[in-house]
């Protein structure tokens, strides 16, 4: 088998066990369902991990697979471009996709969508992997909008609920809104820089490092900047960067193997992927690095304010998501994107642990979800309990753990970079490690230790939750440890979160590992470079690091929060009550959904409703069109006094028009 | 014999098998005329597909002409050929004519056989418009066109129906007695009919612009571009499921068609010179119409408005004067046929079970119609220009083509990404998703296996064309480098 073979078959075998399970699932027996895709998903990754050796032993591939279009003299193509960025993402989205997939036997077991659910995440793999494979920016947005499909169809699964079938269209349209900007980069693209095509582009740029563009007439932009802010605007969709990050947390209506696979590891990642490729043109506009970084040091610090007060499990996970995003994002920033990639990676295990990790904790509480109904929740979930506290101790940046060496990297690539904006940057990146830390063991100490407060929970919810489907526990039920396929794929993410950081960051970050794909200007954002400087091996960085600011912000954070919700549960409740007005500005979200609400949304409808009614109805139709029928008939009612039946009126007439021609006419000869 | 009069085949042929259906006489024979159609149907497909299999693609003037006089006293010639930006057009055409006859088998209890006859002879007529190299011809067949389609609004339409038809009849009519007036201006310039002596003749340029408007006029109505559109909603409100089949499939083509075929190539500098103003007009359908297509209560005058909206993709392709936009405009066209078809027909298999158009009738469709309601999930998202289906592709290939004319027309044709999916999305939600909403929902019935094989082809063809457009822009490119070579000539005349 040809290597053209195997890169073709890596999307299009999920995208047959898709197909084959949408098409004829309800026909099939119930377990073909899992068996296929998860054959075809393993047998993906299998030959990703394949390919990745190829890759390893230094062979790259870039070329088309069939021609989309031509037109205007461009040809759009989908190909495939396989370098190590390529095969890094291809293992981490097949590994991810395999866990969630195995894991989805057991969460979804009971699920009238079953075979529905499958469909949609196979095809999730094979638009990801066209996402990560393409050679070009046509099937990079292709990708990229198909994933955001799938991302709509699985947030709203359970479409009987209002809230899913709300949060998927608003995460669908806000995404729109990335992809507007994302779509006018790609025109800006292909108009000056003459091409699609990755290679292509990517070897001419250089030339226009100082080209200007008039968008405003007088008004003399750089070009790199405009292209480059555009394009970043898409990632500030798909990856959930303020202002456009409002979806991610209400895409947690979707079940929650998708928010680890999607909205977790990898759908939400592409952003960072997508910027991490276009290396070779951001390097190319300081400004609109400047802007990367802001954009991410904001989302970086304040979405994680947010996780501080949420009590649904799965928001505290989700607003750490995006806060996790905001520091990939920053790496960017600071022409990091080796570290970006490596965050993207550890985050992606972790992430997708974590998430994991609390489906099955909802599993074991019969579908509850708020935290404060937990509690001691170790002794019944050993293997549950385990695999989060390592996901959680990743997550801080707990030394040694895969977490650690990524977000450390990160951190110290701000100090090291004097772009504009890193100050702050660095500041945000040092807070969030606190917060981060205060949230996740806020979440940690009140779902496994503590009191058991499911019995109280139970007694007083029972009424008001009688016509819901989820109950929770009863006041007899106790939680139960989930099924081996549940706890399985726990296990084998827990690894990677514990070791993948020691072993890869040597390779990866200072070793060259990404070789051409990834382009710094090494003089003007030399982060990367004093980073290598500063590395003495994966073991010396984590001893280093336990004296440095970010472990002991961690450790605070742990300790706090332990202080807070274990020991002193009253001073968090206290704390509420004094600080109401800070309260409620984070339970608000900083009110960035009340505005979209009310200004574009209200706004749009509002301004659509007023064409319509006063233009289109109104005015053309009302006046215009059946004006003019109006007026014909008033002519005519008038016009017809004329013909009165009375010869002598007719006579008249006649008379008096002989006699203007006829004048007419001796005028005209004189 | 077939093979010199491909064309006459495919206009006649569907017009004689209306005619035959006619025959069959009363509803006590509505099941031979059903089937009488459906085989019309088919054969006339079949003899339009040579005009794909048969077709020079490096040659873009035109092919398959054929001709003999017609009224010798004034020049006047049966004169029929197609270029490559016709026969994708003629092949939707006769496509669609077999998909309308499918749609209304059970649907259509009254006059079947006039029902039938009507679009098959409509059909006809269409590809006549289409491939007619004859001023007169074409007028006559752009004319005739109405009155099937009138009679079809009219007798099988809803409540409203006189108030529609007469709205669109005379809106229509009136646009095209400018085009008339221009013919003759033409002809007693060049005594010919001929419209590729137009072509040749020069003109100045404040008479191009006369000529250019007359032809606005006519196009512009059918298109229908914003503001002379608001016939379009009522007439697609009123029109049975077939009527607003082939009238957002077909009919709105004509006026895009004739745009390339008239107003442009006769008068390429009035064209350059009012390019802004077509522009213009242009991105307030896409913007303004879209708005409006949000607040719509109505499922079908939603969709009304979104084809006006889609539209204004196809006008500013054409005024953009490059080959990416004008082969953009052309895709959008075709797609627009696929998607509005099955757009309308997705409404009708609802409003045959529910006599409601209302979105707020509905609700948790999905839970009593899961197939049908991905078969409309997948449409909604085709209707939104999702890549993998075929409204990507023009809307792509336009966004990008104006942005090499001007920023600001790519920023403003691009916001079809937010409000494309708002209001198409936003209806999907409110019909499909949710708890079932009432007692009439909860008894709707699955597709039926007719429904399902229409719209599983129409699937198939969204899906296949996203995947791989180049077919049709294979047809189109020498044909467009022609015109646009054309368009880049002066045509005024020497001092």
């Amino acid at each position: 088998m040809s290597m053209q073979t195997i890169y073709l078959l890596i999307p299009l075998l999920p995208l047959f066990a898709a197909a084959v399970v949408g098409l004829f699932g309800s026909r099939l027996p119930r377990a073909s369902a899992h068996w296929l895709t998860i054959a075809g998903v393993a047998a993906s990754f299998g030959l990703s991990v394949y390919v990745f050796m190829d890759v390893l032993q230094g062979y790259e591939f870039n070329g088309p697979v069939y021609t989309w279009l031509t037109s205007g003299g461009h040809s759009f193509e989908v190909g495939f471009l396989i370098d190590r960025l390529t095969a890094i993402m291809m293992l981490v989205v097949t590994f991810v996709s395999l866990m969630v997939h195995i894991y989805t036997v057991g969460y979804m077991a009971e699920d009238p969508g079953y075979s529905r659910f499958f469909s949609y995440i196979s095809l999730f793999t094979f638009s990801m992997l066209m996402l990560v494979m393409a050679n070009n920016f046509m099937q990079l947005f292709f990708g990229w909008e198909a994933v955001g499909l799938v991302s709509y169809l699985l947030i709203g699964f359970w479409y009987k609920r209002p809230t899913a079938i709300y949060a998927n269209l608003k995460a669908f349209l806000v995404n729109r809104v990335g992809d507007f900007g994302f779509l006018l980069g790609i025109g800006m693209v292909l108009y000056y820089l003459g091409s699609l095509d990755y290679a292509a582009v990517f070897s001419v740029a250089p030339q226009f490092a100082d080209a200007k563009v008039e968008i405003i007439p007088g008004q003399p932009w750089s070009l790199m900047t405009v292209t480059c802010i555009l394009l970043f605007i898409g990632a500030m969709g798909k990856s959930a960067q303020v202002p456009l990050h409002v979806w991610l947390p209400d895409s947690m209506e979707g079940p929650t193997p998708i928010s680890a696979l999607i909205h977790a590891a990898t759908m939400v990642t592409a952003g960072i992927f997508m910027v991490t490729r276009m290396s070779p043109l951001f390097e190319l506009s300081e400004t609109a690095l400047s802007f990367v970084l802001v954009i991410g040091a904001i989302t970086a610090l304040f979405m994680g304010f947010l996780g501080i007060i949420q009590n649904d499990i799965k928001r505290v996970v989700a607003y750490s998501t995006l806060s996790q995003l905001g520091y990939m994002t920053v790496a960017l920033g600071v022409s990091a994107y080796s570290v970006a990639m490596f965050h993207l990676m550890t985050h992606a295990f972790f992430k997708a642990l974590l998430f994991l990790g609390a489906g099955s904790v909802i599993m074991g509480m019969h579908h509850d979800q708020d935290i404060r109904n937990m509690g001691g929740l170790r002794k019944y979930m050993p293997i549950t309990w385990i695999t989060s506290l390592i996901g959680s101790l990743a997550l801080i940046g707990t030394p040694l753990f895969s977490g650690f060496y990524s977000k450390d990297s990160i951190i110290e690539a701000v100090k090291f970079s004097s772009i504009a904006g890193s100050g702050f940057a660095y500041f945000a990146v040092l807070a969030g490690v606190f917060v981060t830390a205060f949230y996740s063991f806020r979440m940690y100490f009140l779902v496994f230790h503590g009191k058991e407060r499911w019995m109280e929970a139970a007694h007083h919810d029972h009424d008001d939750h009688a016509h819901d489907d989820h109950h929770g526990l009863g006041p007899h039920d106790k939680p139960h440890e989930s099924p081996w396929v549940v706890t399985l794929p726990l296990v084998l993410l827990a690894i990677p979160s514990l070791a993948i950081g020691y072993v890869a960051i040597e390779p990866l970050l200072f070793g060259g590992f990404f070789g051409d794909a990834i382009k710094i200007d090494q003089t003007a954002h030399p982060a990367m470079h004093e980073l290598a400087q500063h590395f003495h091996g994966a073991l010396a960085m984590a001893t280093h690091a336990l004296t440095t600011p970010p472990f002991l912000l961690a450790a605070a954070g742990v300790a706090l929060s332990w202080f807070f919700y274990m020991k002193r549960p009253d001073i968090p409740a206290a704390i509420k009550a004094r600080c109401n007005g800070l309260y409620q500005l984070l339970e608000n979200k900083y009110g960035f959904d009340d505005f979209n609400e009310k200004v574009f949304a209200g706004g749009s409808r509002l301004l659509g409703g007023v064409l319509w009614r006063t233009s289109d109805v109104k005015w053309i139709d009302g006046f215009v069109v059946n004006g003019t029928a109006r007026l014909i008939g008033r002519i005519s009612a008038v016009v017809r006094h004329l013909q009165s039946g009375l010869i002598y009126h007719y006579a008249f007439s006649m008379i008096i028009g002989a006699f203007l021609l006829l004048s007419f006419v001796l005028f005209r000869l004189l | 014999m077939f093979e010199s009069h491909i064309l006459s085949f495919a206009i006649w042929v569907p017009i004689l098998a209306g005619i035959l259906v006619l025959f069959t006489g009363g509803d006590q024979h509505a099941g031979k005329a059903r089937w009488l159609a459906l085989i019309g149907s088919i054969l006339a497909f079949a003899v339009t597909v040579p005009l794909y299999t048969g077709f020079d693609f490096a040659d873009g003037g035109f092919q398959f002409q054929e001709g003999f006089q017609w009224i010798p006293a004034f020049n006047i010639n049966y004169h029929l050929g197609v270029d490559g930006i016709a026969v994708p057009l003629i092949l939707l055409t006769s496509f669609t004519t077999i998909i309308v006859v499918i749609a209304g088998w059970e649907v259509i209890e009254k006059r079947v056989a006039q029902y039938n006859a009507a679009f098959l002879i409509m059909s006809g007529l269409m590809i006549g418009v289409f491939s007619s190299l004859d001023a007169i011809l074409y007028y006559v067949f752009w004319e005739a066109m109405l009155i099937p389609m009138f009679l079809v609004i009219g007798i099988w339409g809803g409540p409203n129906r006189v108030y529609a038809t007469i709205k669109f009849f005379l809106y229509t009519l009136l646009g095209s007695l400018l085009m008339l007036v221009a013919f003759i201006y033409l002809y007693h310039q060049t005594n010919s009919f001929e419209i590729v002596d137009y072509y040749r003749m020069p003109i100045a340029l404040d008479v191009q612009i006369l000529i250019f408007l007359a032809f606005f006029m006519a196009f512009a109505v059918k298109i229908p571009m914003w503001p002379v559109h608001t016939w379009l909603p009522d007439a697609h409100v009123e029109a049975p499921t077939g009527g607003s089949v082939v009238l957002a499939a077909i009919a709105l083509k004509l006026g895009g068609y004739s745009f390339l075929r008239f107003a442009m190539p006769i008068a390429p500098d009035a064209a350059h010179y009012l390019t802004g103003f077509m522009v213009t007009l242009s991105l307030i359908a896409i913007v303004y119409i879209a708005l409006v297509a949000l607040v719509q209560q109505d499922m079908k005058k939603l969709i009304a408005y979104s084809s006006i909206s889609h539209m204004g993709f196809v006008t500013l392709g054409f005024f953009l004067f490059n080959p990416l936009g004008m082969e953009g405009a052309v895709v959008q066209m075709i797609s627009h046929g696929f998607i509005s078809t099955a757009m309308f027909l997705c409404v009708g298999v609802l409003y045959d079970r529910m006599h409601s158009r209302q979105i707020a009738d509905y609700g948790g469709v999905a839970n009593t119609m899961p197939t049908f309601a991905a078969f409309a999930v997948l449409f909604g998202m085709a209707n939104a220009g999702l890549p993998g289906t075929s409204g990507f592709v023009g809307e792509f290939m336009v966004i990008l083509a104006s942005l090499q004319v001007n920023f600001w027309y790519a920023f403003l044709a691009a916001t079809t990404l937010i409000f494309g999916a708002a209001y198409t999305l936003w209806m999907v939600k409110r019909v499909f998703f949710g708890e079932i909403a009432n007692a009439h929902v909860a008894e709707l019935k699955d597709l039926n296996r007719r429904e399902f094989l229409i719209l599983g082809v129409l699937a198939v063809l969204v899906i296949g064309f996203g995947v791989y457009p180049q077919p049709i822009t294979e047809m189109t490119h020498a044909s467009v480098s022609q015109l646009l070579s054309h368009l880049a000539q002066s045509k005024l005349p020497a001092l």
